[in-house]
């Protein structure tokens, strides 16, 4: 039976992570994903968890592992946060490309420079275009339970893609809280076997990552994006029988009183609960406000996210991320170019919040919803502001 | 006007663009690449195993009397074999003469 | 909801203490989030940890910036760190001290309702060690009340193996021994 406990998110994670019975995980520590690589180390060393732990010597080391391991056929899993995100990118795009269902928790940070340990989704939009499936986690529940979904989505022989977990470093990552963790016949149940459809096997040798030429590689995207495209349905249908199963579903998009919403919140991540709490109190004061919190990244929502935000007037769109474009936020900008392809013209403002482990309060939410609706009224330009910046 | 496409559709394409068939690059022909050919002295050679180990396109095969013969099928001509030959038992000689 | 921030100095165990209490809520079968401020920690250096408890779901994840309870675990700190910043109106401070409420209030100007204790006296007479961490939630679930002292005994357990029993014993004491205003 699954059992409510008390723990800090990272070592729930961990232990969902070996309640998938992974193979090989080969990581190296980076604040603030190290807790889920230590309790993982753990589990290994001290007997709980047979399965191979790679210490390597960088991030490149690990995800260059996390390939060999799984083109061997091996369930595989590994854990990083910015930096080590950037170092291990290269291999990243390689992991896709070959098609092999590696999951990864990201616990979230900025990038460098200046140096920042705290959280925002700079390493999330890094990451955005290598064809990995990308969730987004709100809570530690969330979290243990999308780890599941993700080794199911990635290892459905319909997709075959690795798959990142995406959760918030510390302010998710370190939280100690309430959750619901599975047992292993739950598990089991919901997660059947790795069965590789190719593998390296020296007695049925194949080539993989060969040269694509002029001639094929063109083809060879269209094979990766034409997956990538397919996966929303398996997605989908993996989020639907967790739910049968055990009575907590996920959606791609998922909607807070939107229904008759004349302004709605776009968010993504931990910020989405604060962003409820908001709405509960400016609904109690009169106000038409709903929240839309993606919950998958890659591939994007877009008919789910229409769907929720079509009755809007206005929207505010948050991103934890600066992408320096001069335009506006990765969220902002995948919105808005689905909006032109419906010929859809809400009023809309970008928001760019919590950037580095800037706090993103209740108060923020309740100004950037009022803000937006008066700057519809005044017929201000649309564009995006860098909110909490003191001048 | 002219367009390029690929060789092949993309839903014929293994998972990853993986190749099944083992040894499959032994078929690329890079012998219609050259303009020169090696010819190997066997009076002059001392079976060094220079040529074998120094071509770039494994032409070079060791016979049963220890000598190394060209597979033409693979040869590019590039005369690598000729220039590190202790020996100078190779020649490099014009196609078509 | 109740938001309880606690100040120690690092490796006195504050956010051993935020730990403790979010999981003996969560046994009792409440909501509750701890959590550090998060960045480097340094021995010795001021540092706080954070508790909300709530009969409801909890939804948000915003710092704690008005707690309604301040739990202090070194006396010292209180010439250095505000430890009522932000404290609500009608909030507790839960303090580790030898002195009197009267002699705190002359000499710091807290204006809080006051609990207070002398939990290092009372840590090593127990544990032999003046780490006050554990003693102080005895401190804090007699001032408060948010639940029942036996619900940290779980927790503690878990926690500290074969020095739980002293632990515990620190931290009943405390509970018994810890004044609060009226
Ligand atoms: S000419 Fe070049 S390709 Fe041909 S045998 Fe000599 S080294 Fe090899
Ligand atoms: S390099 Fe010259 S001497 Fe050596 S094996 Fe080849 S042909 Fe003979």
């Amino acid at each position: 039976m699954a059992k409510r406990i008390g723990m800090e998110v990272s070592i729930a994670a961990a232990e969902a992570v070996a309640l998938a019975d992974v193979d090989v995980i080969a990581a190296y520590p980076i604040t603030p994903q190290t807790h889920i690589v230590e309790h993982l180390s753990e589990l290994v060393a001290n007997g709980h968890l047979d399965a191979e732990f790679i210490p390597v010597e960088s991030e490149h080391s690990a995800m260059s592992c996390c390939v060999g391991s799984a083109a061997a056929g091996a369930r595989t899993f590994t854990s990083t946060s910015s930096q080590g995100y950037a170092l291990m990118s290269e291999i990243c795009y390689i992991a896709a490309g070959l098609r092999l269902p590696i999951v990864m928790l990201t616990a979230n940070r900025a990038l460098s420079a200046p140096i920042s340990i705290w959280n925002d989704h700079a390493d999330m939009m890094m990451s955005r275009d290598t064809g990995w499936i990308q969730t987004v986690a709100e809570n530690g529940q969330e979290v243990i339970d999308l780890v599941f979904h993700a080794f199911r989505v990635a290892e459905d022989q319909r997709v075959l893609l690795p798959v990142i977990v995406n959760l918030d470093g510390f302010i998710l990552s370190h939280m100690i809280e309430p959750m619901i963790l599975l047992d292993k016949e739950e598990v089991d149940r919901y997660l059947p076997p790795y069965r590789p459809k190719l593998r390296l096997d020296p007695k049925e040798p194949i080539t993989m990552g060969p040269v694509g030429m002029p001639e094929v590689y063109t083809e060879s995207k269209v094979a990766h994006d034409e997956a990538l495209k397919a996966s929303r349905a398996v997605i989908t249908e993996a989020w639907k029988e967790f739910g049968d199963l055990f009575g907590r579903y996920y959606h791609p998009v998922e909607t807070y009183k939107t229904e008759d919403a004349e302004t709605i919140l776009i968010t993504m991540g931990s910020i989405s609960e604060t962003a409820m709490t908001a709405v509960d109190a400016m609904r109690a004061d009169g106000r038409s406000v709903g929240l839309a919190r993606i919950r998958l990244w890659r591939p994007f929502p877009t008919e789910e996210l229409i769907a929720a935000v079509k009755g809007a007037r206005t929207l505010a769109v948050m991103d934890r991320a600066l992408t320096l474009n001069g335009v506006c936020g990765p969220v902002c900008a995948e919105l808005k170019s689905a909006l032109y392809d419906r010929d859809l013209h809400p009023y809309l403002q970008n928001y760019i919040v919590g950037l580095g482990g800037r706090d993103v309060t209740v108060q923020n939410f309740m100004e950037m919803s009022d803000g937006v609706v008066e700057a519809a009224e005044r017929g201000a330009p649309m564009g995006y502001e860098i909110i909490n910046v003191r001048e | 006007m002219p367009k390029e496409t690929g060789i092949c559709s993309w839903k014929e394409l293994e998972l990853g663009t993986a190749i099944r068939q083992p040894g499959s690059a032994g078929e690329l022909k890079t012998g219609d690449w050259r303009s020169m050919y090696p010819v190997t002295d066997f009076e002059a050679c001392i079976k060094c195993g220079r040529c074998y180990i120094y071509c770039p396109d494994m032409v070079y095969v060791r016979n049963e009397q220890g000598y190394y013969e060209q597979n033409y099928y693979y040869c590019k001509g590039c005369g690598i074999c000729a220039h590190e030959c202790p020996v100078d038992a190779i020649k490099m000689v014009q196609e078509g003469d | 909801m109740v938001e309880i921030r606690f100040h120690g100095r690092g490796g006195q165990g504050a956010v051993t203490s935020a730990e403790l209490t979010a999981l003996a809520a969560i046994e009792e079968g409440k909501f509750a989030q701890a959590f550090p401020s998060f960045g480097p920690e340094r021995r010795g250096a001021p540092v706080m940890a954070f508790v909300r408890v709530s009969e409801q779901q909890i939804r948000t994840r915003e710092k704690i910036y008005e707690p309604n309870i301040v739990v202090v675990l070194d006396p010292s700190l209180l010439e250095i760190v505000n430890v009522e910043a932000g404290l609500r109106e009608g909030g507790l401070v839960v303090l580790n001290t030898s002195k009197s409420a009267e002699e705190l209030r002359r000499e710091t100007g807290l204006k809080a309702r006051l609990a207070i204790v002398d939990a290092t006296k009372i840590a090593l007479e127990t544990m032999r060690l003046p780490i006050t961490n554990t003693t102080m939630l005895g401190a804090l679930l007699k001032a408060s009340g948010i639940m029942p002292i036996d619900a940290l005994r779980s927790p503690i357990q878990n926690r500290f193996g074969p020095i739980a029993e002293k632990n515990l014993a620190a931290c009943l004491r405390a509970f018994d021994e810890t004044n609060v205003e009226g």
